[in-house]
């Protein structure tokens, strides 16, 4: 009988101490679901020797001490016995077992003149007025599919397909804390100052990062967010509070 | 108890092995660049090998000791003087309150390291002391140093009886640096998952080339200016894990080196890893040098690895037992 081979997803190093699994090269929720709930097992496992997860669109990275685990497992290549730890987890992993459901986050946006300066130039490209542009983007319930690029930087997914925009053609070098921005079909925020080549629409007063705070970053991977729109006389109620 | 700057250098910042465990919420690893050198900084002034250093570029700060302490530099030399005295590298050495510690010119490497014996004094930020100067937190406020900062130092110590009136004193040992390193002239590599996407001439030029730094590089990578590399097909990457060492193949066809400051995430084809025994060689070079690459398998990777863990085991081994046989007011 022929050994049977599980298609679903790739296992290869990035270098001598990282691993990923690999479901696909697409942002697509229900291969995320698969990197979350992998990611949510491993932190649960807390296996000795991984130093880092990195729950990606649709990939998953372990990064691990090689002398650490050199000296629990000896003899044996670190990647090796790394790999066939996630392997076991995968084996008995239910493909349909989701990850668990990230908490909803809602967060006002002030979509008004001067909050988000790529707003009419998007509803223009796209036909719609920007009244349409905001009503679409916030009546969607959005996935956290990862963090990265900087520390609370989300990236968002998926944006209803009419609202989906291609990233500026030259990225401004300084975009404000708070900035929400279309890139694709992503949407996020930039959680502090930063070059940035999406398309801004609008801006939250929230803090996305907060070095002082013992959770630092406002979002998780796997959390649900939905944006409310708020006036300028809101936000600047809302900055002023926080 | 504290080091004063006096002249702050081009990139000083406080850096330990990196902050672990917060990766998902983008947050780096940060951490010495060189993590052999702030090991062997360490282990010169009976450290733990996970305790906090200065890490410092050229041009480098002009510090001084405001109490009598025990410290050690790694990694490159800057031509260091304290009380006029030229200071070597990978020695201990014992200085009085009120000595200049200064360095006059870039003899060698990129980085050098500053330990002092006893650790500074600072709070952690997410388990860890390195600077992240993208989240500005850790370290030293979670910046650079500047003119008139004060890094408190946990021990304070009267080492005017070994001083006999001197600025400072040199200990008569030193840790040699043979073997830490491989022989190899090349900085070798694992193929990335991307690399199968290189045209077979790429894959080889990869190998042949010297690949020079170009001036636009710092903590979070290396960029090159080599000839440009060619896929076979354009690749589009939906955003994934990076790592020090990842070689990224940005869109106008040259590569770049990710080093300990790097993001966590990239959307670019990763070619290849540099082999974490190596990261510290190339930590040490400055723009303008080149290097080559060597592809190496796994096999490769972990026996150098193993090597220079047990390298570093024996070193920290060695020095301890030195601070032993001192006498009792220079132990630690």
């Amino acid at each position: 009988m022929q050994k049977e081979i599980n298609p679903a997803y790739r296992i290869y190093p990035l270098g001598d101490r990282a691993l990923s699994v690999d479901w696909g090269n697409r942002i697509d929720p229900d291969l995320n679901a698969r990197s979350l709930a992998l990611f949510d097992r491993l932190r649960r496992a807390a296996l000795p020797g991984i130093t880092n997860l990195v729950p990606a669109y649709s990939s998953l990275t372990l990064i691990f001490d090689p002398v650490a685990l050199a000296g629990q497992y000896p003899g044996q290549q670190p990647y090796d016995v790394v790999r066939q730890q996630v392997l076991a987890l995968l084996e008995t992993q239910d493909a349909a077992a989701g990850p668990p459901p990230g908490r909803l986050v809602e967060i006002p946006v002030c979509y008004a003149p001067g909050y988000g300066p790529d707003l009419d130039a998007l509803a223009r490209s796209a036909g719609l007025s920007p009244e349409t542009v905001i009503a679409l983007h916030c009546f969607r319930e959005y996935r956290v599919y990862m963090l990265g690029f900087l520390p609370g930087f989300a990236y968002l997914g998926r944006v209803d397909a009419r609202i989906a925009a291609p990233r500026r053609a030259s990225p401004r070098t300084h975009v404000p804390a708070g900035s929400v921005g279309i890139a694709g079909e992503q949407t996020g925020i930039y959680p502090q100052a930063s070059p940035g080549g999406w398309n801004l629409i609008g801006r939250t007063p929230l803090r996305l990062f907060d070095a002082r705070n013992a959770d630092p970053t406002l979002l998780h991977p796997g959390d649900r967010v939905r944006f409310c729109p708020v006036s300028p006389e809101e936000f600047l109620k809302m900055s002023v509070a926080l | 108890m504290s080091l004063f700057v006096v002249k702050p250098g081009l990139l000083d910042t406080i850096q330990d092995r990196g902050r672990f465990g917060y990766a998902h919420l983008g947050i780096p690893t940060s951490g010495a660049m060189d993590p052999t050198a702030l090991q062997l900084a360490n282990a010169l002034v009976a450290n733990a090998p996970t305790e906090a250093v200065l890490e410092m570029h050229f041009p480098a700060p002009a510090l001084r000791f405001e109490t009598d302490t025990v410290f050690a530099l790694a990694g490159a030399d800057f031509d260091a003087r304290a009380a006029g005295t030229p200071l070597p590298l990978n020695t201990p050495v014992i200085v009085r309150a009120g000595t200049d510690l200064v360095f006059q010119r870039p003899k060698s490497g990129a980085r050098c390291y500053l330990a002092v014996r006893g650790g500074f004094a600072l709070e952690p930020w997410l388990g860890s002391c390195s600077t992240d100067l993208a989240a500005r937190a850790g370290g030293w406020q979670g910046r650079a140093l500047q003119a008139g900062d004060r890094l408190p130092l946990r021990q304070a110590a009267d080492y005017s009886a070994f001083l006999s009136g001197e600025g400072c004193r040199v200990m008569p040992w030193y840790i040699r640096l043979y073997r830490l390193h491989a022989e190899s002239s090349g900085i070798r590599f694992l193929p990335g998952p991307e690399y199968g996407g290189l045209t077979e001439k790429s894959r080889q030029l990869l190998e042949t080339a010297h690949w020079p730094i170009a001036p636009q590089s710092d903590r979070m990578g290396y960029r090159t200016s080599g000839p440009a590399l060619e896929l076979n097909e354009p690749l589009e990457m939906v955003s994934a894990a990076v790592t020090p060492g990842t070689l990224q193949l940005l869109p106008d066809g040259h590569f770049v080196v990710l080093m300990a400051g790097c993001q966590t995430t990239g959307g670019y084809p990763r070619i290849g890893h540099i082999i974490g025994a190596d990261l510290p060689k190339l930590a040490q070079l400055r723009a303008g040098d080149r290097f080559r690459l060597e592809k190496v398998a796994m096999k490769t990777a972990v026996s150098a690895t193993d090597h220079q863990a047990a390298w570093l085991q024996r070193v920290a081994y060695g020095a301890a037992l030195k601070w032993k046989g001192q006498p009792s007011g220079l132990t630690k």
